[in-house]
């Protein structure tokens, strides 16, 4: 298709940064449990993911400002779905997450991108919800995860607004979002954590049913592994961010099987007790998209 | 818009004429419809239509030469009533195009028009599809008859694209994308296609790079792209950016923003999926998605399941049920039933069909032989044509120039056949105008001695002959039973079945032959029209395939397999020619088109006699040996009656055997051996494999009720080796499509006796193809060709004359053949040919029918006249056929398996008001000894009135008077009652 282009060009990398509180998510303190989370190492984290993506990447990368009011703002990725130069903007789940996307729909629409909102409730999309967290585009076709926090409506949706993709959709268990379990890998490469029978049955589900290409799979041990960011940078080299060693000491291995990438081992321990991830970080967009 | 012509054919062919010249004159002074020049083009007259209908034909000839004679159009003719029905195909550029088809004629008839007409050859991605009562749209199945589809309402149709080829790149001519592009757009706008906004832009900027070429401001303006519709709601900002983009294409041709256009189309995740409204086992409302790689579930727009074709164990539907079973998946243990709702049993059939279908295209090297059960219940059908490896690989032999179409859809495209060795298919053509256009015997054999056959039995022989009638009658289930086919042909390991309504049928493992045989019979004329393969490139698929039955073998290539010696020249001729027309000229290739057709027309024919005099043993075995096969011919032939006799009985081919005979064919074929025919002679170092075809095909229709009357041509074919031999089976099939082709060519003649004699037909084929490996000899083969056909042309003129003594003995006899010696110039008019190699008989259980085999080998010069052949036996069948074969015991068997040279072959084709003879004489040498066999096929046509009893053993006894030098080795009577309904409607 027009937009069909191997996965992992992007010029641009929208984020925004960690508010003051961070960790004080309003009302979900059955999600967090008792977890403490260090803001301050959370602010450093992330600037060394933004300074990964600027400098060694070599992204344009925009920051929105933290918005105190909004704890989880910083999960930037959950807001919108960009691909190509159309960017949906999400409903999220929760209540208090959906005026997150207020900042980023200026943002996209600064960048010139075509927004398509999800709706009211009331809409034809009613009750449609969606996060970018539980949405996998490979370059070729969507995966999307139906879990507590995505429902089929939103699915649908996203269909609608990405027409000339297949929408695969794949049931996603307990609490937990689709991308936490997978990424993109490389223009054809998916990392797949293989740390249970669940995420096993996703993989064949994913990965031998539903899809009609061919997709190599890099499988890791742990979890956290497999959530990483690939992007072919404006240098044409192979970026991968992912979890350091620290964080997924067994997996490092795995990732040095992947021919001429430049890793760059990005801490996300904060984040990730929140239940998140690098990807959750930023929203990433290809402006230099052509159709040729 | 159906249009009845119930009349008289003459009163028909006047309209068929004036709608051919209409379709000129607006070809010309239209240059809107493009599409609308069919006739206009020579090739369009070899496409045309089978010979059973006359009409066709003769609009055929028209068209191809339309200020020259119409002597095609015989006064008889007019006695036969063939109704015309008006048919309108929507083309896929919007326009609409009106061909008269005969009202029997079957699917592909009208298939193969408009394929003509949009001088289509890779067409095997395309079909035609009309609307049911519900509205819905069904695919024309191409070996059924149009009436039976189309049970009520207008004869309308659309032509669409069946098989969306994943990567349209593939295709090998730059018209067919522009076909796909035109399905595309239509898809895009209609809303089937969704695409996103940018899409829309992308595919609309190459859509107008297409048709209006670079972008030019001062001649187009800035709203130029207005009137083309890009997208279901089009936007004043899609105008705008598909311009934008439209200004960056400048020296972009057409072809390539069609590529263009198709390499972002084919990305598009609904492309080619044919969506089914069901519900899920939950009631839930869903669609089933049926495309290249499987199934797919949507529930909305989201995928939410997919079934891979090797995911896939079983399709079946019972009612408004559909089921699939599914492998076991890596952590299941049992396969598992999947059940789908369907609104009605019709839709449920329908997805049925449609799944069926694209399994066997996008996932089999070749198609599936049908079913085998008898009385089971079910759905019979199977996707019998070409299958996408199969299509590439003929494609890939397409030779013509890339033809020049113009793209507008309002404009005309011009269709232009390519020239290419247009001498040699021309010569081939010619000759085979003579053979048919004489009712006149043609003697091949020099000075030979003939000797009678004796009949042995071999399975492959046995095979061959029911092949012949399986071809004949496809639609009948017994045809299924016929032999087990071969399922090699899958790709994947895995199989699919395909059951209907709880029958669950074991595709694969049946017989290839019969499946081939099947399948040859049910859409003998596609596959005849779609081998443009040349002979060459049937070599390789055999030997690529090893066995012959499985894998690379096509359809058409099983189909030759499984052909008996002679079925087998009839099919394996067809393919054998066409080859050699797509080499030698694309004009060829119509003709083959028309001879399938006739071959479906055969169908028709109430109640036929064949009488076959096979010089083969194996033949006559064939068809005698097993009952079991006597069925499988009743199906095919009917109411054919098979008089076999076998001049020679080859002693069972076995495939070294055969290769000394090739050998010594080679070396033995005498230049007035030559056949006309031959349109390609293959010879390998080992063996020469001479085949003709001669398809007769003849329309008598004397009640409507009634039927048709066409006769089957029995091509025989001589196979030097075994590969050879497995061409040659496939061929034998095409065989007949190349008799059609004669037949386009054919003169009719009338004698002036009583009974008019269609020549026409048999003549026509008498095609026959040398095909060395080495190729040199082709070259002379050819040569020998011209040189006859040269001589057919003046026979033709004086046909009437000084050779309508034999015609119109032949004529008056009905079965009448001369055996003896005919003059030179005789001789090569009548040559059919083919004949020799015996060989087969060794590998029955390899599928290689052999074909007949003659070999020299002195055989009794006379073999007891006492052959069985009960005339009276013929059973009285109420049922709609029945076959009976009388085989006289087997006279002499010669242990040789060498197969002598063919001198000669020849078909003759007689025609009175209800008899229809068709005679192939086949001349071999072998060892200094002449063989000479002649099957005459004898169809008698008529209602009541006539008793067919009497008539056949009138016949019988004619054929016994005429060569009582000769023994009757072998009588198949096959007799078919209309019952259905439907004909009372004629």
């Amino acid at each position: 298709m027009a937009n069909m282009c191997p996965y992992g060009r992007f010029t641009h990398a929208v984020v925004r940064g960690i508010p003051e509180t961070f960790g004080k998510t309003a009302g979900d303190s059955h999600e967090n449990g008792e977890v403490t989370v260090d803001q301050a190492k959370a602010q450093r984290q992330f600037g060394c993911l933004t300074g990964a993506l600027r400098q060694k990447v070599g992204l344009q990368l925009i920051e929105i400002p933290p918005d105190p009011e909004l704890p989880e703002s910083w999960r930037i990725e959950d807001v919108a779905v960009i691909q190509g130069d159309t960017a949906l903007i999400t409903r999220p789940f929760k209540q208090q997450r959906r005026s997150e996307v207020d900042a980023v729909r200026r943002v996209m629409s600064e960048l010139n991108l075509t927004i398509v909102e999800m709706g009211d409730e009331l809409g034809d999309s009613g009750g449609a919800t969606l996060e970018g967290s539980d949405v996998l585009f490979t370059g070729r076709e969507f995966f999307v995860g139906i879990s507590s926090h995505t429902n089929r409506r939103g699915a649908e949706v996203l269909a609608d607004t990405f027409r000339d993709f297949a929408v695969s959709t794949v049931p996603v268990c307990g609490g937990a979002r689709l991308k936490d379990f997978c990424s993109m890998g490389g223009p054809d490469t998916i990392i797949i954590s293989n740390s249970d029978g669940a995420k096993k049955t996703l993989r064949v589900r994913m990965m031998e049913q539903l899809t009609d290409h061919h997709y190599e799979v890099l499988t890791v041990p742990e979890e956290s592994a497999a959530n990483c960011i690939y992007i072919k940078g404006p240098s044409k080299r192979d970026f991968l961010l992912h979890r350091p060693a620290e964080e997924c000491p067994d997996s490092i291995s795995a990732f040095q099987k992947l021919p001429d990438y430049t890793p760059l081992p990005t801490a996300c321990s904060e984040a990730s007790k929140l239940g998140a991830s690098l990807s959750s970080f930023c929203l990433l967009i290809n402006r230099k998209h052509t159709y040729f | 818009m159906t249009t009845e012509s119930g009349a008289d054919s003459e009163a028909k062919q006047p309209q068929a004429n004036k709608e051919a010249e209409k379709g000129k004159t607006k070809a010309a002074a239209d240059p809107a419809s493009p599409q609308k020049q069919p006739e206009q083009l020579p090739a369009a007259v070899g496409h045309s239509t089978p010979t059973r209908k006359d009409q066709e034909q003769e609009e055929d000839q028209e068209s191809h030469r339309s200020s020259t004679s119409r002597l095609s159009k015989s006064p008889l003719r007019g006695v036969k009533k063939v109704k015309m029905m008006q048919c309108k195909i929507t083309l896929l550029d919007g326009t609409d195009y009106t061909v008269n088809v005969e009202k029997r004629a079957k699917g592909h008839v009208l298939f193969d028009k408009v394929c003509e007409h949009l001088n289509l050859l890779e067409k095997d991605y395309f079909g035609v599809t009309y609307r049911d009562v519900e509205n819905q749209k069904n695919w024309l199945d191409p070996s059924k008859e149009l009436k039976k589809q189309i049970r009520t309402g207008p004869w309308n149709f659309a032509f669409n694209v069946k098989f969306y080829p994943p990567d349209p790149s593939q295709l090998s001519e730059d018209i067919t994308r522009y076909y796909l592009c035109l399905q595309l757009r239509d898809d895009v706008v209609s809303g089937r296609l969704p695409c996103s906004f940018a899409t829309h832009t992308l595919l609309g900027s190459y859509t107008v790079q297409s048709e209006l070429g670079d972008y030019d401001l001062e001649e187009m303006g800035s709203d130029y792209v207005s009137e083309i519709r890009f997208a279901p709601n089009q936007t004043k900002e899609l105008e705008e950016k598909v311009m934008e983009l439209h200004k960056t294409y400048k020296g972009m041709t057409p072809a390539e923003a069609e590529i263009h256009f198709l390499e972002n189309a084919k990305k598009l995740s609904m492309y080619g999926v044919d969506l089914h409204h069901a519900k899920d086992s939950e009631g839930v409302e869903i669609m089933l998605g049926v495309c290249s790689s499987g199934l797919l579930i949507y529930r909305d727009r989201l995928r939410i399941n997919r079934f891979a074709w090797p995911k896939i164990l079983k399709i079946s539907y019972k009612r408004n049920n559909f089921y699939i079973k599914i492998r076991p998946g890596e952590f299941e243990q049992f396969e598992s039933t999947i059940g789908f709702k369907l609104p009605n049993h019709r839709a449920s059939k329908r997805l049925w069909k449609v799944c069926v279908e694209h399994h066997t295209f996008f996932r089999l090297v070749s198609p599936e032989a049908p079913p085998k059960k008898f009385l089971s219940l079910g759905s019979k059908f199977r996707y019998s044509g070409r299958t996408q490896a199969q299509t590439r690989r003929a494609s890939a032999q397409i030779a013509r120039p890339a033809p020049l179409f113009e793209r507008t859809s309002s404009k005309r495209y011009n269709m232009s056949r390519s020239l290419d060795g247009a001498p040699i298919t021309e010569n081939h053509e010619t000759p085979v105008k003579d053979g048919t256009g004489d009712g006149v015997p043609k003697v091949l054999a020099h000075e030979d001695i003939i000797t009678t056959v004796t009949t042995e039995r071999k399975a492959e022989e046995e095979k061959e002959e029911q092949e012949e009638v399986q071809k004949a009658a496809t639609e009948t289930p017994e045809a299924t039973e016929m032999t087990p086919l071969r399922h090699d042909t899958k790709t994947d390991s895995e199989r699919t079945d395909f059951a209907c309504d709880g029958d669950m049928t074991a595709t694969e493992s049946e017989a290839d032959e019969d499946s081939e045989m099947r399948t040859q019979d049910s859409e003998p004329p596609p596959e005849v029209v779609k081998h443009q393969t040349n002979i060459s490139e049937l070599k390789r698929s055999f030997l690529e395939t090893g066995s012959g039955s499985g894998g690379p073998g096509q359809t058409e290539w099983e189909k030759r397999l499984s052909s008996s010696p002679l079925r087998s020249p009839r099919a394996d001729e067809s393919p054998m020619i066409e080859p050699l027309e797509l080499q030698d000229a694309n004009d060829e290739q119509p003709t083959e088109e028309e001879t399938k057709q006739v071959v479906g027309s055969k169908d028709t024919v109430a109640a036929g006699y064949l009488v076959k005099y096979v010089p083969d043993s194996i033949v006559t075995e064939g068809a005698t040996s097993s009952g079991p096969h006597g069925i499988s011919l009743s199906t095919t032939m009917d109411d054919d009656v098979f008089i076999n006799g076998t001049l020679r009985e080859e002693a069972e081919g076995k495939s070294h055997e055969e290769e000394e005979v090739s050998d010594r064919s080679d070396v033995k074929v005498s230049p007035g051996a030559v056949r006309q025919e031959v349109s390609q002679a293959i010879s390998d170092k080992k063996g020469t494999l001479i085949i003709f075809k001669q398809p007769e095909n003849k329309e008598n229709t004397q009640d409507e009720g009634t039927s048709e009357k066409k006769s089957l041509p029995a091509p025989i074919e001589l196979e030097t080796d075994e590969t050879e031999k497995e061409t040659e089976a496939p061929a034998a099939v095409k065989g007949q499509t190349s008799v059609v082709e004669m037949l386009s060519p054919t003169v009719e003649i009338k004698t002036g006796d009583t009974a008019q004699i269609k020549n026409i037909d048999s003549p026509k084929k008498a095609m026959a193809s040398w095909i060395s490996e080495e190729k040199v000899e082709v070259s002379q083969v050819i040569g020998v060709f011209t040189k006859k056909v040269e001589e057919l042309k003046t026979l033709d003129e004086v046909q009437q004359k000084a050779e309508g003594i034999q015609s119109k003995q032949l004529e008056s006899s009905l079965t009448h053949i001369t055996v003896s010696e005919a003059s030179a110039a005789s001789l090569a008019v009548s040559t059919f040919g083919w004949v020799s190699p015996s060989q087969k008989a060794s590998a029955d259980q390899d599928e290689k029918p052999v074909i007949t085999e003659n070999e020299a080998e002195p055989v009794t010069s006379k073999v007891p006249d006492g052959v069985d052949v009960p005339s009276k036996d013929v059973p009285v069948v109420h049922t709609e056929t029945k076959t009976i074969t009388y085989e006289s015991a087997e006279v002499d068997t010669n242990g040789d398996a060498d197969a002598g040279v063919l001198l000669s072959a020849q078909t003759i084709t007689s025609e009175t008001t209800s008899t229809t003879t068709t005679t192939h004489i086949t001349k071999t040498v072998k060892g200094g000894i002449s063989e000479t066999r002649i099957e005459k096929r004898i169809v008698i046509t008529g209602d009541a009135d006539i008793d067919h009893d009497e008539a056949l053993a009138q016949a019988i006894k004619e054929a016994k008077e005429q060569h009582p030098d000769m023994s009757v080795t072998k009588v198949v009577v096959h007799k078919e009652t209309e019952i259905t309904p439907e004909e009372g409607e004629d």
